[in-house]
């Protein structure tokens, strides 16, 4: 489908880069006219999937993140990739409570980003690196006739 | 992040502000313990009011507060949540840990 919008960012994995990441993504999404309810939710679905890369797929080094976002019609597509560690195993991973992030992180990321956004799809190959990619379906523009 | 805290009877209140991700959480996480521990309050109250934007990483600031408080014998409360980090916490179910006080009207 043809895209009628894209932004593509590279970030080092820095903690400082969770809020540059979710603050682009929102002033890229505004051009849809969500509502703040979806806006809070599209920026906390990126800080998680961002956090995830720095936490995670980068635990002692600085690795590159790619953050791509596409508009198609309605809906706002995200794409998170890094080429850190990976995931062994995703289910256990999207289980909420679950983290090997000890007692600084709470294992609600996956959660989160399965109920703020209408789709999440998750590759993960351990060794090479994860790639996270949702979409949000934006109502509030619609026009009804 | 910013927080102001003070405490009255017993009651340590801290009020945080701005954006509590995973680059912040830490430094929260340390500001309550240290509050907590250097009162030893019977309640702990976080005040939401002025937090701007929260992720999972808060999820893990109250876990550890509530943690902490219950070791002392003592509750947590949180009170003036806006919008977004009330999403965040219901995701969690905090809710079903504590009372939790959106934002006042």
């Amino acid at each position: 489908m043809k895209s009628d919008n894209y932004i593509r960012l590279e970030l080092p994995s820095r903690s400082s880069n969770e809020a540059v990441a979710r603050g682009v993504v929102a002033a890229f999404a505004a051009q849809l006219d969500p509502t703040l309810e979806e806006l809070g939710d599209i920026k906390t679905a990126v800080s998680e999937a961002v956090t995830n890369c720095i936490v995670h797929a980068y635990p002692d080094r600085i690795g590159i993140i790619v953050l791509q976002c596409q508009i198609v019609q309605d809906t706002l597509e995200i794409v998170v990739r890094d080429r850190g560690r990976g995931i062994e195993n995703l289910e256990q991973a999207r289980r909420p409570l679950f983290t090997t992030g000890g007692a600084e992180r709470s294992g609600m990321g996956f959660t989160i980003m399965e109920s703020f956004m209408t789709e999440l799809r998750v590759q993960s190959q351990p060794g090479k690196g994860t790639t996270v990619r949702m979409k949000k379906r934006i109502f509030s523009r619609r026009v009804y006739q | 992040m910013r927080y102001t805290s003070y405490v009255q009877d017993q009651h340590l209140t801290i009020a945080l502000a701005g954006e509590i991700d995973h680059h912040a959480a830490r430094e929260v996480m340390r500001a309550v313990a240290d509050k907590i521990d250097a009162y030893l309050p019977s309640l702990c109250c976080l005040d939401f009011r002025e937090v701007t934007f929260m992720d999972s990483s808060g999820i893990a600031v109250v876990l550890n507060a509530i943690r902490r408080m219950r070791e002392l014998g003592g509750n947590l409360e949180i009170k003036n949540v806006p919008a977004q980090p009330m999403r965040v916490l219901k995701t969690a179910g905090i809710e079903k840990l504590m009372e939790l006080g959106s934002e006042a009207k």
